[in-house]
């Protein structure tokens, strides 16, 4: 391992001027989508550009299809050049296992820390003070988003706030409006969770219970208003018979429905519309209470590969990726926020402005995914699932149950 | 015969050399892999497949899962109805086709067809079908019967009954083929000798012809089952468990404990589970049909 | 010579093996227009019609554009016909940078299906044969744990199987795909087989013993010609199981030799974004072509009758 290492130093000095010979490097990853595909393909862009070939393995389906992929793949011996993966706590086991390449002399002669748009992004990247996995963009869930049109047909101004919003309900289904669009996916039902959280509990709340994983607070009064808001959220949400998060936004954007709760990416189905934000639509970051955003975000990871021209590939495309110019233009397309403050955007639009002013003014908090294992996360996404569709669940038995479920999380 | 002594290893060498295959897949694959799950249930791997040994918690924590309770719920449910049906309806689509009817090949297709679209396509298509807002609800609404309701896929009593049409239509085809095959295995004298003797066709084909179709019924039977128990694609296409968590199903559970918590070893434990189930039920019941009665010996 | 003796014992079988191919014989009297043939087809019918609405909800749907699909009804006949969805899906759409739509994994799909579905079908039904015909010590057993084995969802069997395919060294090529195939097949295929041949007539098969014909001989000159209709069902099961495989395409090989069924995937199944349902509908009916082709085909040798006659033995 230390010579190689060694060599590895070596070769990152080396790196930029050299740009070697061509390798083809396959490339993991699950966007398909159009934009995303587009967004992928400036990465490709540039990593040709360097020399090398991207070689494409896209698989719709997110983490659950990659997962067996990725696992056999490397099992099997055979793994790919590199892989999308969600960073934080899911990888973990990979990197104990020593299957995933270290990046840290890359991001030390490179001086990622110095230039990365919140600490806690590499840091989710970090295992033992080694870096293994590139940060690429920032999605943050934290987001109210209310259709102005609905509202004005209700007769009464648009909320500022969640509260307001609530007390707005009773007039919206009045006008025939459901309230909240809300999707049935059991994800969509435990973020909206986490986001009442963050925004109505704060951030100290939000890290007793997912960080320290402290069970009495989890059974306590403090988040016992947190269900009692998510049960105001269930019976606003009643009504909204659709599965996928667009057709949600899509209630939103087509005035039947008030608002959703949602991450930035739903302002990609707005502009789609040709919905202007603050004219058409307006977005409440910290559902309009507490402005903090989470950085919840995609990485890419790199299996140790024991071909040498291949790993040498290996570094370049991390290097490509996480490049200044490179992170505008993939973001740009993605319609997320870039990993570097350094960069310009100037074509962010209002919302994703507001999102990175209060990136910059550190309101942040780590995303909920970089605390707890993916385990938790599913059982949590299950009662939360079941507390949203059915009505007999009392806030307080659905209390119960969180608190069992954090005070045995690891 | 190059071997002189009558070994009891070299009787009926050809069928030994030619069931190789066979007793690899049995041994290797299946009792090898199952080994393995059972082994790996009793510990904590989480995305890879580790040896850390912790007993019986994986079980534990299953059988306290109130997903796991509904799982095995619906699966019961699911599993008796679509047993059933697509046993009945396979078998009359067949008797059916088999009174020398024209446009078989065309009719046979048409029964079949649902059969070569995957389940995810499927589920998508019947979510469509059975949606409230433009499906077959909003169509009868719009000839005028307006009460009229059928949501089944947004009502937790009766989801699993919506899934359950979409995989009737799927899957009978296959059933009604396999009948079929079974049905012209039948000698044509029988049914010859039942008419003469004026035995009515119903009664020819409940007391002659099914019985006599047993090994294709049964064939039939165990091609359901296996599908009934593995049933997952079309669940997440058509519903994703829900409403809620109202039409979950253990292999379902299963998948998504491995790859999506990543925690193999509760995955590996509900597939134990699972094929524990399957071997009480199927154990018995091999050893009386293919143990039994030794008919040829070649 | 045996193989003389051989066909005089069998050539009932023979014969009506090649008069079954003739088609029906019409050996029951039929109306044109009795209530029994109004009842038959009526029935027929309208079962036909609820197989065949969905069909025509996704032909429907793969004609028309994205904003009228948006206006509702699923029902209604597309105003303005267009093919962009069905050239879209072939040749177009987008699977991560790769945008050739479906025809990427096509002729991988066909590379795959064939040799797998020959394979799983030559084996399982040899396998049938010798646990129908020619039983030995342990056989049963063997099948027991076979059959029990079609009962674990795949998903489970995933990680032990690179592991064997690992040691063999064929993780990752199409061999190991192709054996994959086979081997996930062989317990229901076997089965199947094994069911069928059981209930062909014994004194068909001592008939041959005493000719002479010995294990190989039966399989190809009396098994084999009898079993048509089983055949027929072996291949759509393997076909349609084997070109709608999405798990082990994708888990066991590499991006150059991926299915169709990744492409179809990824057009259907994208998380994010706009969802093309005209497209999917488009991209479905292009992948279900193939077996429904061979439904089609394969079925004229479903026709009446081939294993009758040769019951008389």
């Amino acid at each position: 391992m230390k010579p190689f290492k060694a060599l590895l130093t070596a070769s990152t000095f080396l790196g930029a001027a050299t740009a070697a010979s061509a390798t083809d490097l396959e490339v993991t990853h699950w966007w398909t989508s159009g934009g995303e595909a587009a967004a992928v393909a400036e990465f490709a862009k540039a990593f040709d550009a360097s020399g090398h070939k991207w070689v494409d393995g896209a698989i719709a389906g997110g983490g659950s299809t990659a997962r067996p992929i990725m696992i056999s793949r490397i099992t099997g011996g055979d793994p790919m050049g590199a892989t999308q993966f969600n960073h934080g706590r899911q990888a973990e086991e990979l990197v104990e296992a020593g299957l995933v390449r270290d990046l840290t002399d890359l991001a030390e002669a490179e001086g990622w820390r110095d230039v990365i748009a919140a600490p806690s992004l590499l840091e989710s990247c970090t295992l033992d003070g080694k870096i293994y996995c590139v940060p690429i963009n920032i999605h943050s869930w934290q987001w109210l988003w209310l259709s102005n049109k609905a509202f004005e047909d209700a007769g009464i101004p648009v909320p500022t706030n969640w509260d307001e919003f609530v007390a707005a309900a009773p007039k919206l289904r009045e006008a025939g409006k459901v309230p909240l669009a809300m999707g049935g996916q059991p994800w969509q039902r435990k973020g909206a969770f986490d986001v009442l959280m963050n925004a109505l509990g704060g951030k100290d709340l939000t890290l007793k219970v997912y960080q320290d994983k402290d069970a009495e607070v989890a059974a306590g009064p403090e988040v016992a208003k947190i269900f009692a808001a998510a049960a105001d959220a269930r019976e606003m949400a009643e009504g909204s018979n659709v599965q996928d998060w667009n057709q949600a936004t899509n209630m939103v954007i087509t005035d039947q429905a008030g608002g959703q709760i949602m991450g930035d990416w739903a302002q990609g189905e707005f502009q789609v519309a040709g919905e202007v934000a603050g004219e058409d639509y307006t977005c409440l970051p910290g559902l309009g209470v507490n402005e903090i955003i989470s950085t919840d975000g995609d990485a890419f990871y790199f299996p140790v590969l024991d071909d040498e021209e291949q790993s040498k590939a290996q570094e370049d495309l991390a290097s490509v990726m996480f490049n200044a110019t490179t992170q505008v233009a993939f973001n740009l397309k993605k319609g997320s926020l870039p990993i570097r403050k350094d960069v310009d955007l100037n074509a962010a639009n209002d919302c994703m402005k507001k999102g990175l002013d209060i990136l910059l003014e550190g309101g942040v908090v780590t995303s909920v995914n970089q605390l707890i294992t993916p385990d938790t996360n599913t059982q949590i996404e299950g009662l939360m699932t079941e507390f949203f569709s059915d009505k007999n669940i009392t806030p307080e038995d659905a209390q119960a149950r969180f608190a069992e479920i954090i005070a045995s999380a690891e | 015969m190059p071997s002189a002594r009558p070994s009891q290893l070299f009787r009926n060498l050809n069928a030994k050399i030619a069931s190789i295959p066979m007793i690899l897949t049995a041994v290797v694959v299946f009792l090898g892999g199952t080994i393995w799950t059972v082994v790996y249930s009793f510990t904590n791997s989480k995305l890879l497949p580790r040896m850390r040994w912790v007993g019986f918690d994986q079980y534990e924590r299953l059988w306290d899962t109130n997903r796991w309770l509904i799982s095995i719920e619906n699966l019961a449910i699911f599993g008796v109805l679509s047993l059933i049906f697509s046993m009945v309806i396979g078998f009359l689509l067949a008797a059916l086709l088999d009174q020398k009817i024209r446009f078989e090949d065309t009719f046979r297709t048409i029964f079949l067809y649902p059969f070569a679209l995957s389940f995810i396509v499927t589920g998508l298509i019947w979510q469509w079908l059975l949606n409230p807002d433009f499906g077959v609800q909003s169509v009868v609404r719009s000839l005028g019967f307006d009460g009229f309701n059928f949501d089944p896929l947004y009502n937790a009593d009766i989801v699993i009954y919506g899934i359950l049409i979409a995989a009737l239509w799927q899957g009978t085809g296959l059933v009604m083929c396999l009948m079929l095959a079974g049905l012209r295995g039948i000698d044509e004298d029988i049914w010859k000798a039942a008419r003469i003797d004026g035995i009515p066709m119903w009664k020819t084909y409940l007391f002659i012809v099914i019985p006599m179709m047993r090994p294709v019924l049964i064939t039939a039977l165990v091609i359901v089952a296996t599908g009934i128990v593995k049933v997952y694609d079309l669940v997440v296409a058509q519903t994703g468990g829900g409403p809620g968590i109202a039409s979950e199903v253990p292999a379902k559970y299963v998948y998504d404990m491995m790859f999506l918590s990543q925690n193999l070893g509760q995955g590996f434990a509900a597939s134990t589970m699972m094929l524990l189930t399957v071997i009480i039920v199927v154990v018995p019941w091999a050893y009386l049909e293919f143990g039994g009665k030794g008919k040829r010996h070649g | 010579m045996a193989e003389a003796g051989l066909i005089d014992h069998t050539d009932a079988a023979a014969g009506s093996h090649s008069r079954a191919l003739e088609g029906p014989r019409g050996a029951r009297p039929r109306r044109v227009l009795s209530r029994r043939n109004i009842i038959l087809y009526g029935t027929l019918f309208v079962v036909a019609v609820y197989y065949l609405l969905p069909l025509y909800v996704m032909i429907v749907t793969s004609l028309k554009g994205m904003p009228e699909i948006r206006l509702g009804n699923v029902f209604s006949p597309p105003v303005e016909i267009t093919f962009e969805p069905w050239v879209k899906a072939w040749a177009t759409a987008c699977t991560g940078l790769n945008c050739d739509g479906l025809s990427r994994g096509f002729w991988n799909s066909v590379r795959i299906t064939i040799p797998s579905v020959v394979l799983s079908i030559a084996i399982a039904s040899v396998n049938g044969y010798a646990l129908a015909n020619w039983r030995f010590k342990g056989a049963n057993l063997f099948f027991t744990i076979l059959i029990v084995g079609a009962f674990i969802p795949y998903q489970v069997m995933l990680y032990p199987i690179v592991i064997i395919l690992r040691e063999m060294g064929i993780y990752g090529t199409l061999t190991g795909l192709v054996l994959v195939h086979s081997v996930f097949g062989m317990p229901i295929l076997t089965l199947l087989f094994r069911n069928y041949f059981t209930s062909v007539p014994e004194e068909l098969f001592k008939a041959a013993r005493v000719d002479g014909a010995g294990f190989w001989g039966i399989y190809f000159k009396i098994m084999l010609p009898m079993s048509l209709p089983i055949f027929v069902v072996a291949m759509i099961l393997q076909v349609t199981g084997i070109w709608n495989d999405f798990l082990f395409g994708v888990v066991y090989t590499k991006p150059d030799i991926y299915p169709m069924t990744v492409q179809l995937n990824n057009i259907v199944n994208s998380v994010q974004g706009v969802k093309e349902y005209n497209v999917n509908m488009a991209a479905t009916l292009l992948t279900g072509l193939v077996p429904l082709v061979v439904y089609f085909v394969s079925g004229k040798l479903f026709v009446r009758g081939i294993a009758a006659g040769a019951v008389k033995g």
